[in-house]
């Protein structure tokens, strides 16, 4: 396993909700080249966990360090100003905008001005082409007229084209058949072993058990248990998600 | 360079492949303003044959001296229609704005030149008020915009003052809707038009070259040039023949100064839509305001300047009103709202947002006004044009749902 620093660390993180404590005291770290999965039950966390990472909702309380520096995570912005870059479950796509213009939207190129669409283009083909997609026959299509596994290779190759360091992936299989699971995960694992580190959320433990290398459970905004894939089995992760296991969580 | 790879571009293949993939666009959905234009020529060939002053060069004047107020208004509210939004206060804007054009220049003996920049300048800060209260405080913009109707209505008796009139005596704004231009000047029109189109569709071909990008074949540049110069060429000289009453005393020849400033209206909104980034922004909005929050465009920031827009433009809708009527009165820009909403979503600007063009808005304007006065011509009771003017509309919008509930499920 690498020892180095990890790209992300969270500690001690707190979020609430009016009353509700929704992340309570979580420590969480990613390392570049891994997949890390993390996994939960409905309500457990995993969502608000994300958002504080994606900028959109801040932690109330707690740590972020980016590559062993501290760092504020208050917008958007300051998310993808350092690398990390959200592609949701909901996808977060135009549907009346082409694959090119979704792929640059809010980062579009532009000359005095005037947008350079024969660079986008040309950047958003390559970044396709270097994630070995087949799938795309033209950049050029409306993101209306793909298909479920197409919108979502769309949605991970936004989020190569921008060299992020950290890409967090929300249920990237709920909404696929098999052969187009089949092919996302494929890219996942293409992902990681890009050198980037690879956040993934699932219900889905064959899926998780398929990609990840690291996998975090959350229970009831709790992190109940940080294990190894390897040293790790679906059942124990089943006992982890309900709640019917614990294990102590070393950072 | 992609061109190795299988991942295209949609430019390659030939003129013929380009033809064929319009074609199958249209049958997909993405039909834009053709329906439009088809039952425009529909309903002019059926005019033309009830009534054949219909085709007469004075109609056809006419015509385009009627459309342009609510053209412009259409084509600012296509801004606002992109995003889903609606802004319902446009025509008291326009009438507003004609307002403070006229009083500026009678009670206050303001220059045209600045009073014209005083009436855009008015519809501009509307433009920001009602942005403000849309994307900063949340109000749905049927609300905003119906109460800004209803107030700046009220307005607009107390500036003009009950049953008042304000006369236009400035003759250069009395001309933009009035005075034909020299003949002369529609072959310049014309001859510009060619040029900046040729220009612009050469420099974007030589910027795809440059990145290495496959461009449309060349066969469509040319066709589309040509198209622009025949239509042009057709249009000039019909408004060039004399079309005066009696042309020993007054002749009357010539394109209205209103086409020019229409057609610069239309190619610089145009240009904003298609090639700058906040163009792209206002229809990543219209199409997923959540997308492009996340992918973070200022999401309030693009509401604010779209309505800021759509009510410059009725600024100017209400300087070319008061241009035609030569004065402004206190009901002025009232009824014209509903019209120019009409137009937009007949010439194909999809009321759920993220669909359309300026193009569409100004063709839409000629179907509206078409029916108007080819019905006016044959006779009918107005009444009739109404309700014929309301079911086309009732019509756009079926196809239009129908469309959006395509594009959403596929």
């Amino acid at each position: 396993m690498s020892t180095e620093t990890p790209v992300i660390e969270l500690k001690n993180v707190k979020k609430n909700f009016g009353p509700v404590e929704v992340l309570k005291d979580v420590n969480f770290s990613v390392r570049a080249g891994e997949v890390t999965a993390l996994v939960g039950d409905n309500g457990a966390g995993k969502s608000t966990l994300i958002k504080g990472l994606a900028g959109i909702q801040p932690y109330d309380q707690g740590t972020i360090l980016f590559e062993g520096n501290p760092v504020e995570l208050k917008s958007p912005r300051q998310s993808s100003d350092l690398g990390i870059d959200v592609v949701y479950q909901d996808l977060a796509l135009c549907d009346n905008l082409d694959i090119v213009h979704n792929m640059f939207l809010g980062r579009e190129k532009a000359h005095t001005g005037v947008l350079d669409e024969g660079a986008m283009e040309s950047k958003a083909a390559d970044t396709l082409t270097s994630l070995s997609v087949r799938t795309v026959k033209s950049v050029r299509q409306k993101v209306a007229r793909l298909s479920g596994g197409q919108r979502q290779t769309v949605a991970i190759a936004r989020a190569v084209l921008w060299n992020n360091k950290v890409v967090i992936l929300d249920e990237p299989t709920a909404a696929l058949g098999v052969a187009q699971t089949e092919q996302v995960l494929q890219l996942v694992r293409r992902l990681a072993d890009s050198g980037k580190a690879v956040i993934i959320i699932s219900h889905n433990l064959q899926d998780v058990f398929a990609v990840a290398d690291r996998i975090y459970v959350l229970y009831l905004g709790k992190m109940t248990a940080a294990v190894k894939k390897s040293e790790t089995s679906q059942a124990d992760v089943v006992g982890y998600i309900t709640g019917a296991k614990t294990q102590e969580v070393g950072v | 360079m992609s061109n190795q790879t299988n991942i295209q571009t949609g430019n390659e293949g030939s003129f013929l492949d380009a033809g064929r993939n319009y074609i199958a666009r249209v049958k997909g959905g993405e039909t834009g303003s053709l329906p439009a234009l088809l039952g425009l020529m529909i309903l002019a060939t059926i005019f033309a044959v009830a009534n054949p002053i219909f085709l007469k060069p004075i109609n056809f004047a006419n015509l385009l001296t009627q459309t342009a107020t609510v053209t412009t208004l259409a084509m600012g509210l296509t801004f606002v229609l992109l995003l889903g939004e609606i802004d319902l206060a446009a025509g008291v804007t326009a009438g507003l704005s004609a307002a403070f054009l006229a009083i500026s220049m009678s009670n206050y003996g303001v220059a045209w030149p600045l009073a014209v920049i005083i009436a855009i300048s008015l519809g501009m800060l509307i433009g920001f008020l009602i942005g403000l209260l849309v994307a900063k405080v949340g109000i749905p913009s049927f609300v905003v915009t119906l109460a800004a109707f209803l107030a700046f209505q009220g307005l607009q008796l107390v500036v003009v003052g009950k049953g008042g009139l304000i006369g236009i005596d400035a003759p250069p704004i009395l001309a933009i809707m009035n005075t034909p231009m020299p003949i002369a000047f529609g072959w310049i029109l014309l001859a510009v038009i060619f040029v900046l189109y040729v220009g612009s569709a050469l420099y974007s071909r030589r910027q795809r070259t440059t990145s290495g990008q496959l461009n449309k074949p060349m066969g469509i540049l040319v066709f589309r040039s040509l198209t622009i110069l025949i239509v042009g060429a057709g249009f000039v000289s019909f408004l060039n023949l004399e079309r005066g009453a009696n042309p020993a005393v007054t002749s009357l020849k010539g394109v209205p100064y209103v086409v020019p400033i229409v057609l610069i209206l239309l190619a610089a909104g145009t240009f904003v839509l298609n090639r700058t980034k906040f163009g792209r922004h206002v229809y990543a909005v219209g199409g997923n305001a959540e997308a492009a929050r996340r992918a973070g465009i200022q999401v309030s920031r693009v509401r604010i300047k779209v309505f800021m827009i759509s009510s410059s433009f009725a600024g100017i809708a209400g300087i070319l009103m008061a241009s035609r009527q030569a004065s402004v009165d206190a009901a002025a820009g009232r009824s014209i709202v509903l019209n120019a909403i009409a137009a937009a979503v007949v010439g194909g600007v999809s009321l759920f947002g993220g669909r359309g063009r300026l193009s569409d808005a100004v063709i839409g304007g000629f179907v509206i006004a078409v029916i108007d006065n080819g019905l006016g011509l044959i006779g009918l009771a107005s009444g009739l044009n109404l309700a014929i003017t309301g079911g086309v509309l009732l019509l756009a919008a079926t196809a239009d749902a129908i469309t959006s509930r395509k594009s959403r499920t596929s």
